[in-house]
């Protein structure tokens, strides 16, 4: 008997199951490539996708209100180009405030999302792609033809370079910040609240809307941060950074078991849906997969770990409603 | 009925668009004569000189004569260009490497006083291409210039173009034989791929595994250089030691070419040198071996004033060397060439010659695709002596 309600717990947690699907894709690739674990290669791993990770976290909170955001790596361009230009010509060098200007630019870029979405009722996805054009186009002007990379960023790339710390501490900070935030803080239990019914949240008193505004402000902040990073860590700014990839961030959150109808995903599932698309990006070149077909593998992994995902989801819901009629 | 008139009025104005498009040369002609003019008057002297002021043939298909533009007119000749509009269109915005092209285009036309017009798409996409094309089409242009982001796929559109009496050729990346009259190469596919083998000869120390970190898996260029590269191994017996062990691709994104380049290291534990020729594929490959204090070489093509950073004889840098051309010149050579095309220099016929202003006398050879082009020249190699002179040019 307490057998089965282990057995219950754990197949009850999406997060265990996740872990699961981690541990028999780790087999798999070890099997393909036993060097694949080791330290280096886990040091890249987070290095590599720290900004998939990190605005993994932002993509959580907006997908909790029942969100999206697709103008999140245009949002990362913008400001990485700006900061990429500023330091290129001289005329801000501080690494510490190269990364506080990218995340009050990311920070404006995300209130303006929340502005449009929450006061004037426009849905989220027709927002953020109206931004998307917006912020990417300015990432062109601000850049004029120019990139910055190599010698132009040579004093801030020493902080993401190959062996420093700097990335991984920024990842840890946001990690425990968003899971105390969303789980023992009023304000997160409001986003949960909103995203599960507004409705009833606007009854009993939350105010729906600057919790709206709180999280695309938050998500801007998190996109202007890995802005910074990216560059940091590529020595690279160009305009069109990282195009296409607010994709990844949303398959992690998927992945991770995030709703896209709100209410429902947490900081740990978020974690390890991002550490599947990382560990898939970095294991399908080194498991000898054809450069060719490697996103077409991507592709297909991601659909059969939510297919999973949801099937098992379905489980757990009637157990769960089972045990209600009895 | 409401309906019907409305779409009776959609169709009319769709005419009228189709319309305007046809004799949008007339109007943009018209457009850009006072702003040729005071260029025509100062470059007379010089036009008078010129041999073929009466022989240039004015373009039959445009009809430019209506286009008060014969002020213009009256100074043409030679290699001026008055009145005559030169497009370029490039692979994608944002990029210096093709700001300095379109910078070295613009002088050569401008300078001889015709009138350009730049198309810069936002995304490196042949169907953005297409969409450019189609409204220099429309606009009525004299000339083409296009580096193509598909081989093949521009066929329809420039051949539209070409019918429509406007000369095509391209620059960078060509398009097939059927699409294009002429190609300005940049340095011949044998040429660069020439260069990289020998530089992997050297930088291996003779013998040893290689891997090549490339753009896209289509692209044109970069598949053809990794080609001639393997059939110049092939056919030689000093490259006998020397092992391909694989062709990655990075996607010209930095992020996923640094995946394929750490990728490459630890798969291939034995690995001497990387060779990329791809400006973005380059510079992260380069910033991987650096920050690893790696012993595996790199060369490839890039951008100065981007590699400046790992170029470098000793172990700290890890690029000896690299190559690249001058995109600036290389836009020059197109530019000359639209001209000699537009003044019926030259046809696009292997075996016509015209002259580039002060770079000299070219001649068109055949392209190895049933088309034409034009070389610039080697590859230009860059290394620790001279890249601090480069760096900043572009």
């Amino acid at each position: 008997m307490e057998n089965k309600s282990l057995w219950k717990k754990i197949t009850g947690s999406r997060e265990a199951l996740l872990l699961a699907i981690l541990v028999v894709m780790g087999i798999f690739i070890t099997i393909l490539n036993p060097t694949f674990f080791s330290p280096v290669n886990i040091g890249q791993i987070f290095r590599n996708n720290a900004l998939t990770m990190i605005m993994a976290l932002g993509m959580l909170c907006v997908m909790l209100t029942a969100g999206i955001d697709i103008s999140i790596t245009s949002t990362l361009a913008f400001a990485g180009m700006t900061i990429g230009m500023l330091t290129k010509y001289n005329i801000v060098n501080s690494t510490l405030a190269l990364f506080l200007i990218a995340m009050v630019m990311g920070c404006f870029c995300g209130a303006m999302n929340g502005l449009i979405i929450a006061k004037g009722k426009v849905a989220p996805i027709i927002c953020t792609m109206g931004f998307m054009y917006i912020w990417r186009g300015m990432a062109y002007v601000v850049g004029n033809s120019q990139f910055a990379s190599g010698e132009d960023v040579r004093e801030f790339a020493e902080f993401g370079k190959d062996g420093t710390i700097g990335p991984y501490i920024i990842l840890i900070v946001c990690y425990a910040l968003f899971f105390w935030m969303l789980k023992w803080t009023k304000f997160g239990r409001k986003i949960y609240a909103v995203g599960s019914n507004a409705e009833a949240a606007r009854i009993s008193g939350i105010n729906v809307d600057n919790t709206l505004i709180s999280v695309y402000t938050i998500m801007g902040t998190l996109a202007g941060l890995a802005g910074a990073l990216s560059v940091s860590i590529y020595a690279s700014a160009q305009p069109n950074m990282q195009y296409g990839r607010e994709m990844d961030v949303i398959a992690a959150c998927v992945i991770g078991g995030v709703s896209m109808s709100g209410g429902r995903g947490s900081v740990a599932g978020t974690f390890l849906g991002a550490l599947i698309i990382s560990i898939i990006a970095k294991a399908l070149p080194l498991v000898n997969v054809p450069s060719i077909a490697q996103n077409t593998v991507k592709g297909v992994i991601i659909l059969v770990v939510v297919i999973f995902n949801v099937i098992t989801q379905r489980m757990v819901d009637r157990q769960n409603l089972e045990r209600r009629e009895m | 009925m409401k309906r019907k008139v409305v779409s009776i009025l959609l169709t009319a104005a769709m005419a009228a668009t189709l319309l305007a498009g046809c004799g949008g040369s007339g109007a943009a002609t018209e457009e850009a004569a006072p702003a040729a003019a005071p260029a025509a008057e100062e470059a007379a002297p010089a036009a008078e000189e010129a041999p073929k002021a009466e022989e240039a043939p004015a373009e039959e298909a445009a009809p430019a004569e209506e286009a008060g533009a014969e002020a213009a007119e009256a100074a043409t000749g030679g290699s001026d260009v008055s009145g005559k509009t030169f497009a370029i269109v490039v692979k994608s915005a944002g990029n210096p490497y093709f700001k300095k092209a379109i910078e070295g285009f613009t002088e050569v036309i401008e300078g001889n006083g015709g009138t350009v017009v730049v198309k810069e798409p936002s995304a490196a996409t042949v169907d953005a291409q297409i969409t450019e094309i189609q409204s220099l089409i429309s606009q009525g242009v004299d000339s083409i210039s296009v580096a193509a982001n598909d081989e093949n796929a521009l066929q329809a559109t420039l051949q539209e173009a070409m019918d429509a009496g406007i000369k095509v050729n391209c620059f960078d990346s060509k398009v097939n034989a059927d699409s294009r009259m002429t190609f300005c190469n940049q340095a011949g596919i044998t040429e660069v791929g020439q260069a990289l083998i020998d530089a992997v000869l050297d930088l291996s120390g003779g013998e040893g595994q290689y891997a090549i970190l490339s753009a896209t898996s289509q692209a044109t260029n970069q598949n053809s250089w990794i080609e001639a590269m393997k059939s110049i191994q092939e056919s030689d017996s000093k490259y006998a030691g020397l092992e391909l062990v694989e062709v990655a691709y990075g996607d010209d994104e930095p992020q996923k070419s640094t995946d394929q380049a750490q990728a490459l290291l630890s798969k291939y534990p034995d690995l001497k040198v990387i060779c990329a020729p791809t400006t973005v594929g380059i510079a992260a490959a380069a910033k991987v071996l650096q920050d690893q204090k790696s012993s595996v070489k790199l060369t490839g093509l890039g951008l100065p004033s981007e590699m400046a950073e790992y170029i470098g004889a000793d172990d700290a840098h890890s690029c000896p060397y690299m190559f690249l051309w001058n995109p600036s010149d290389l836009a020059k050579l197109a530019a000359y060439s639209s001209i000699a095309l537009v003044n019926g220099e030259i046809t696009g016929a292997v075996g016509d010659k015209f002259t580039a202003g002060d770079m000299g006398e070219y001649t068109l050879t055949d392209g190895g695709d049933g088309g034409s082009e034009i070389i610039l020249g080697p590859p230009f190699q860059f290394n620790p002596d001279n890249i601090a002179d480069w760096k900043d040019v572009y």
